[in-house]
């Protein structure tokens, strides 16, 4: 695996990127939902990221990733031709995808990413796919134009209203509910907020929702235990238990809590990565 | 050769940095013989007839013939008996269990101390460098591979592959080490911190398989990047899992997921294949905590805790739930710790991990113990003394409780019995499993050991498969 940077794509300049990368044995094995684990360089840390998308015949993955800390911001100093020092996947348990009738995939933010590989995982199986994606204005959406060439409905909210809903995708996803009981699924990826507002809406319809949750991980192959989380009362590992999960049995303040447990660390990354990029 | 000399009943003793010194830094805390203290040693050993050392040894070094060509000053032979059967002499030389194998079993410890093998062992595999290897083993320059009709690959690059692989490209076979993480040694990269075994002792040793001809990837996954059934359609003659024991196993106590709160798996991870003792200059952050109890007593509690000691703990306590004499730790490594300044708090069992405001660990409840009648394990059983508890004010806690089997491979290989604990079950005399030719060894198998009882596994398997493919060298 050449790990190469085939193709980069600045979808929010500056904030959110895609990549494709040269990866020809985890595109033939990759299915929806699976992640990598990325290090930059050989100082780095491992850092997980869902699968975008991926081509088996050209041996490519893609990634989107949102520049947050100082290993994105470095993984947005590479560019086309450069190569990712390590590329480690698919993990995680692929989506569960069957022929089942009505799907509604929820994405925000960088999620949408994410959420799109999922959801072309359902069309191809004969689902009806519903999008709901959110952002904060128009400019911020990504994967539309990929989304609404399979979905049947692709439906818009912005905190903003500069398109769509003016308003956030959780009222879109109660409204859709509201006029069609045989939903058989929902599937929601972006912040925690977000998928903790969306299992909150879908619990009085009963229907099934599925999240998708981004723990701190090490290893990634289930070795630390850093990405624990509690699901139901029970103590489950993102990495290979899921990174998808039931959102009506997640303890999302637990989640939250865990990934901020090195806040001050990562600024201090950060802060380090600014003062030697002069930024 | 048999010392006629005057016999010296007390062992060279073993430079170490001093302790005050030692646990504020990384660097290793035994520095090794030099050349006059290692024949020294060699000289106290008797040569005996039948020696029963090597009985003691996984991977039957001939240690006499080692220990004998070394007194006599011929460091280059010695070093090519110790590679004859052991892929990582400069490995085991520092973390085998000399005292419970052959140490144990050395004639001079009836009466007086053994003759420090491990030692020994360690100054003649650090007087050589990967470059030399081939000619070390085959006595040409270049390895060749003359067995390049068959080919074999082995599944995680720790201690029990290695010796696969080791074996096996002495012997001119094409081996390809397939490595889930981007570092290739397993627990002697993640695991082991570099205090008690050097990142570059392992990356010499790993170096001289690369020189022998084994292939080495890093970032493929068993069971995920690539499966068994893959490897066979590859056209390998033979696999060998060898992925260790990684599943951390926690104690279902309250608490147990508040910020603070870590496996040791991930602490040493962290610590040793992130180096985030480094960090800022590397970007894998590290805690930083005060007061740190570690939960176990074996040899991953000690290196946890001596980790934390040196990162700046002010009080590190070590709770086990019996008493020193039972601990599972070698010997040297709970000396080690206590001197360093790590505090044993025995007879203790936590029931109860207790947060802050901000889920934090403030402190931890400790039910105290006593012990009884001895159980399965011959050890004497702890038992609770009802309604006595203890608070221990601490701000991270370590659990090193041991791991169990990582089910990533063995989910993805249909037709591969387990035990019921979930390991690999495997021949014991040959490794293999209920696939024909794949084998298994180390933890894997056998659930949590010694790094050296991988390395035994190992080479059984790998006796096997030689046999099995008609190898000769």
């Amino acid at each position: 695996m050449s790990n190469k940077i085939l193709q980069k794509k600045a979808l929010i300049p500056g904030q959110t990127s895609l990549l494709v990368i040269d990866a020809p044995q985890i595109a033939k094995k990759a299915k929806p939902g699976n992640f990598v684990i990325l290090r930059i360089h050989d100082k780095g840390e491992r850092v997980p990221l869902t699968i975008a998308d991926t081509d088996p015949e050209a041996g490519t993955i893609t990634i989107v990733y949102l520049v947050v800390g100082k290993s994105s911001a470095l993984l947005e100093t590479l560019k086309e031709g450069d190569t990712i020092l390590d590329v480690c996947g698919p993990l995680g348990k692929p989506t569960h995808i069957e022929k089942c009738g009505t799907v509604i995939c929820v994405g925000g933010g960088t999620g949408i990413a994410a959420m799109h590989h999922i959801a072309k995982g359902h069309h191809r199986a004969g689902n009806h796919v519903v999008a709901i994606v959110g952002a904060r204005s128009k400019d911020l959406l990504l994967f539309c134009d990929e989304l609404g060439g399979f979905c049947p409905e692709l439906l818009i909210a912005t905190d903003d209203g500069s398109t769509g809903h003016k308003g956030f995708v959780t009222e879109v996803l109660r409204d859709r509910l509201e006029k069609d009981k045989n939903v058989t699924e929902v599937v929601a990826i972006g912040p925690v907020p977000m998928m903790e507002a969306v299992a909150k809406v879908t619990k009085p319809f009963g229907v099934r929702t599925v999240v998708s949750l981004n723990s701190i991980m090490v290893d990634g192959v289930g070795m630390c235990g850093a990405c624990r989380c509690n699901v139901g009362g029970e103590t489950r590992f993102a990495c290979v238990d899921g990174p998808e999960f039931d959102g009506h049995k997640v303890d999302f303040n637990e989640l939250r809590m865990r990934l901020a447990q090195y806040k001050n660390q990562e600024n201090e990354s950060m802060d380090l990565f600014r003062s030697e990029h002069g930024k | 050769m048999v010392n006629k000399k005057k016999f010296n009943p007390i062992r060279t003793p073993m430079p170490e940095q001093p302790a005050d010194v030692r646990n504020k830094n990384f660097k290793e805390v035994a520095l090794g013989y030099t050349r006059e203290q290692a024949i020294e040693e060699a000289s106290r050993c008797i040569q005996c007839k039948v020696p029963l050392c090597q009985k003691g040894c996984p991977v039957e070094i001939d240690i006499k013939s080692f220990i004998g060509h070394l007194a006599a000053g011929d460091i280059p032979s010695a070093y090519k008996v110790l590679k004859q059967t052991n892929a990582l002499p400069a490995v085991c030389g520092r973390v085998c269990p000399q005292e419970t194998q052959c140490e144990g079993s050395c004639i001079l410890g009836k009466k007086h101390e053994p003759v420090a093998i491990g030692r020994l062992e360690r100054f003649v595999a650090d007087t050589f460098d990967s470059d030399s290897a081939c000619e070390m083993i085959t006595g040409d320059t270049a390895c060749s591979l003359p067995n390049e009709h068959v080919k074999v690959a082995c599944i995680g690059s720790g201690p029990s592959s290695l010796t696969v692989a080791g074996y096996l490209a002495a012997r001119g076979v094409p081996v390809t080490v397939y490595e889930a993480l981007h570092e290739i040694g397993g627990v002697l990269v993640y695991g082991i911190p570099e205090f008690r075994l050097p990142k570059a002792v392992v990356a010499r040793e790993v170096g001289a398989l690369w020189a022998k001809g084994v292939t080495f990837l890093p970032n493929w996954v068993g069971g995920k990047t690539i499966t068994i059934q893959d490897l066979i359609d590859d056209g390998f003659d033979a696999v060998f899992i060898g992925v260790g024991a990684g599943l951390p196993w926690f104690l279902n106590i309250p608490g147990e997921n508040l910020v603070g709160v870590y496996s040791s798996n991930e602490y040493l991870t962290r610590i040793n294949l992130g180096r985030a003792y480094d960090f800022p200059n590397y970007d894998t952050p590290a805690p930083r905590p005060r007061n740190v109890a570690v939960i176990g007593g074996g040899n991953v509690a000690m290196d946890a805790a001596r980790t934390a000691l040196r990162l700046g703990a002010e009080n590190v306590y070590i709770t086990y739930r019996r008493t020193q004499d039972e601990m599972p730790a070698r010997l040297e490594e709970l000396h080690h710790a206590i001197e360093e300044g790590v505090q044993l708090e025995l007879l203790t069992s936590p029931i109860a991990i207790n947060g802050d405001e901000n889920s934090h660990v403030k402190s931890m409840t400790l039910q105290v113990m006593e012990l009884g009648e001895p159980d399965d394990s011959g050890r004497r059983r702890p038992v609770a003394v009802e309604g006595k508890t203890r608070e221990l004010e601490v701000d991270m806690v370590i659990l090193a409780v041991g791991t169990g089997a990582n089910p990533v491979l063995l989910e993805a290989t249909p037709g591969l019995n387990l035990s019921k604990w979930g390991y690999i079950e495997a021949n014991p005399e040959t490794g293999e499993t209920s696939i024909p030719n794949v084998f298994a060894g180390g933890d894997i198998v056998g659930g949590s050991a010694t790094v050296i009882s991988a390395m035994g596994a190992g080479r059984k398997a790998a006796k096997t498969i030689a046999e099995r493919l008609k190898v000769e060298f």
